[in-house]
């Protein structure tokens, strides 16, 4: 690795380093700071006996002075213990990892889909550009940004109901037992095929717009006007030329809409009842489940810090101007 | 570019004018709102169970025999006050951000966007999601969490502008009159940015217009208060949705799509006006 890119490396990673410790005190003093402080908060949830109570004021010292508090909620959160849900009366470390397992099966297929239709519908409009193609690419590609996921779904759910034998809502058949892991396979799949078009196509329709403008930028570079005078074919100046460097500003909007995606998770999963971290937060919404909710914050934010992290450093690696900015 | 050479480019922009028709068909919708509904949208009717479109209820009722066409014609008004709202707060903060850190730059500069940069990574939505439920959905609440965690990108694309503007020989001349740092900031740097902020608002209205129904919909917020999220909401938990119910489902949703869609028409031409690689020729 070069002296640049370490450098480069280095800072983002300290930058990753201090977000996610901002991200950790942020949770602890939302809390806190508001109205309502944990111990009354505990005292409302109808879930917990008095002695439960007690147990887990002197657990997360919550009869402590506040700085003292923050360094025992920053040890208990890096070394996962989470407190204890409300409603599932579980570690919220162990509620939310399966949760979050599951969402990351319907979230990294989502995304792959997403940036590949959106650069080839991105190409195509801009190579079209100005025509009756670019216009429709263009305006399907708006719709379906401008689209709320929960309604999207909703649309398919209604399609589906009125087709038939598409599954509308979970992971899997409720009662039916398999033992055969294939038709196991099958049966989830078969669950996964509305909230992955949803939230696909959901999401396709920003890559297309960021791709076919980047790819016009760069039509206008002289490299471009170059290649044409040279008298080379146009499909291969695109190929060769345009969009390996209309890619770049393509790597920095992935990164930073990352957390959009996951917006559009959690609203996906709540309408097709995936369980997931977004139905998670949805049902803790519902329950008063603080505990849970702030879990669920962590390590949605945590995610998509990493994510970002890893986006700007292959970022780096493929555009080295960035690396001395 | 002034006012009436913009007007010229924009009439030609069919994305542009189509989004402006759109947005003023749902403002007089919202305005208008008690004369056009056909009901009182708060009027139940325990014999109207969920009841098909029909000539009285064109679009139906629902689970308590209240008149959809009525709801949601009421439900433009929250969307609209909050989009315009919420992007106000966000703009104004975003815009103040921007200037001070694009202007002042140094250690100012570093902090401000290292805080943006930060409201830029995390998850928005889940953080509003949390805030709200913890200080209680009230209608102000909202506008204010979607206002004050959706300003990053508007400061980072001032800061840019301010950068550029900063180099300017009017700027170098205002200097040399003495002029003091808040009053070249105020009065000759803010002009010059306000043009491209008040074309990305609309972006920031329907950005706003999208939170505030996701926060409904995932049930915080105001569920009183009569929205087309709250429908929504409402739709999928009485169990309508699943039951195939698409009169409650569709014209909601297709009505955020709209309002959404023409802010969003208008914004992007905007962007194509303003910047002028992506003109048409």
């Amino acid at each position: 690795m070069e002296r640049s890119l370490t450098k480069y490396f280095i800072k983002r990673f300290i930058f990753a380093l201090i977000t996610i410790i901002a991200i950790i005190s942020l949770n602890f003093y939302l809390f806190r700071i508001m109205p309502g402080n944990p111990i009354i908060l505990l005292y409302r949830s109808p879930e917990l006996s008095a002695s439960r109570i007690k147990i887990l004021t002197e657990q997360f010292g919550l009869n402590k002075p506040l700085w003292e508090q923050y360094f025992i909620y920053v040890y208990n959160t890096l070394t996962g213990n989470w407190g204890i849900s409300f409603y599932y009366k579980q570690p919220v470390f162990n509620v939310i990892i399966p949760a979050m397992i599951n969402s990351l099966i319907l979230l990294i297929p989502a995304t792959f889909l997403s940036i590949i239709l959106g650069i080839f519908t991105g190409i195509i409009s801009a190579w079209k550009r100005g025509t009756r193609i670019d216009f429709a690419f263009l305006g399907t590609a708006l719709a379906f940004y401008a689209m709320p996921t929960f309604w999207f779904g909703a649309i398919l759910i209604l399609l589906a109901l009125y087709i038939g034998g598409i599954p509308i809502s979970g992971m899997y058949t409720i009662g039916a037992y398999n033992s055969n892991p294939i038709s196991q396979l099958i049966d989830l799949l078969s669950h996964l095929v509305l909230p992955l078009i949803t939230l696909t196509l959901v999401y396709y329709g920003q890559f297309t717009i960021i791709m076919r403008n980047s790819l016009i930028d760069v039509f206008t570079e002289d490299y471009i006007v170059t290649a044409k005078a040279k008298g080379a074919d146009e499909k291969w100046i695109i190929k060769k030329h345009a969009v390996p460097n209309a890619m770049l500003p393509m790597v920095s909007i992935i990164a930073i809409n990352f957390g959009l995606v996951v917006t559009g998770a959690i609203l996906t999963e709540t309408i097709f009842s995936w369980p997931g971290v977004g139905l998670l937060i949805y049902d803790s919404i519902m329950a008063r489940d603080y505990p849970v909710l702030q879990g669920t914050f962590l390590i949605v934010a945590i995610t998509v810090v990493m994510a970002n992290f890893i986006a700007d450093i292959i970022y780096a690696r493929l555009d080295p101007r960035i690396r001395y900015q | 570019m002034n006012i009436v050479d913009f007007w010229r480019i924009f009439k030609r922009n069919k994305f542009g004018v189509g989004g402006l028709i759109i947005i003023l068909i749902f403002l007089i919708m919202a305005i208008f709102a008690p004369f056009i509904s056909p009901y009182n949208p708060n009027q139940t009717n325990p014999n109207l169970f969920l009841s098909k479109p029909s000539l009285n209820h064109p679009f139906g009722t629902n689970e308590l025999g209240e008149d959809l066409l009525s709801l949601d014609i009421y439900g433009s008004r929250i969307s609209l006050i909050v989009g315009f709202a919420a992007a106000a707060v966000s703009v104004i903060l975003g815009l103040l951000i921007g200037i001070i850190s694009g202007y002042m730059g140094g250690l100012i500069d570093e902090v401000l966007m290292r805080i943006t940069d930060f409201f830029l990574v995390i998850p928005t939505l889940v953080l509003m999601i949390i805030i709200a439920a913890i200080i209680g959905p009230s209608l102000i609440n909202v506008i204010f969490v979607i206002g004050l965690l959706s300003w990053p990108p508007t400061a980072r694309m001032v800061r840019s502008m301010v950068l550029s503007i900063k180099e300017w020989p009017f700027i170098e001349s205002a200097k040399a009159s003495n002029a003091g740092r808040l009053y070249i900031m105020f009065v000759h740097v803010l002009p010059n940015v306000i043009p491209i902020v008040f074309a990305n608002a609309t972006l920031a209205i329907a950005g706003a217009i999208f939170s505030q129904a996701s926060l409904v919909f995932l049930g915080v917020g105001d569920v009183t208060d009569i929205s087309w999220g709250e429908i929504l909401h409402y739709a999928v938990s009485s169990g309508a949705l699943s039951a195939g119910d698409w009169w409650y489902v569709i014209p909601p949703g297709t009505f955020i799509v709209l309002l959404i869609l023409g802010f969003v028409l208008l914004g992007y031409s905007f962007e194509e006006i303003l910047n002028p690689r992506l003109r048409r020729v």
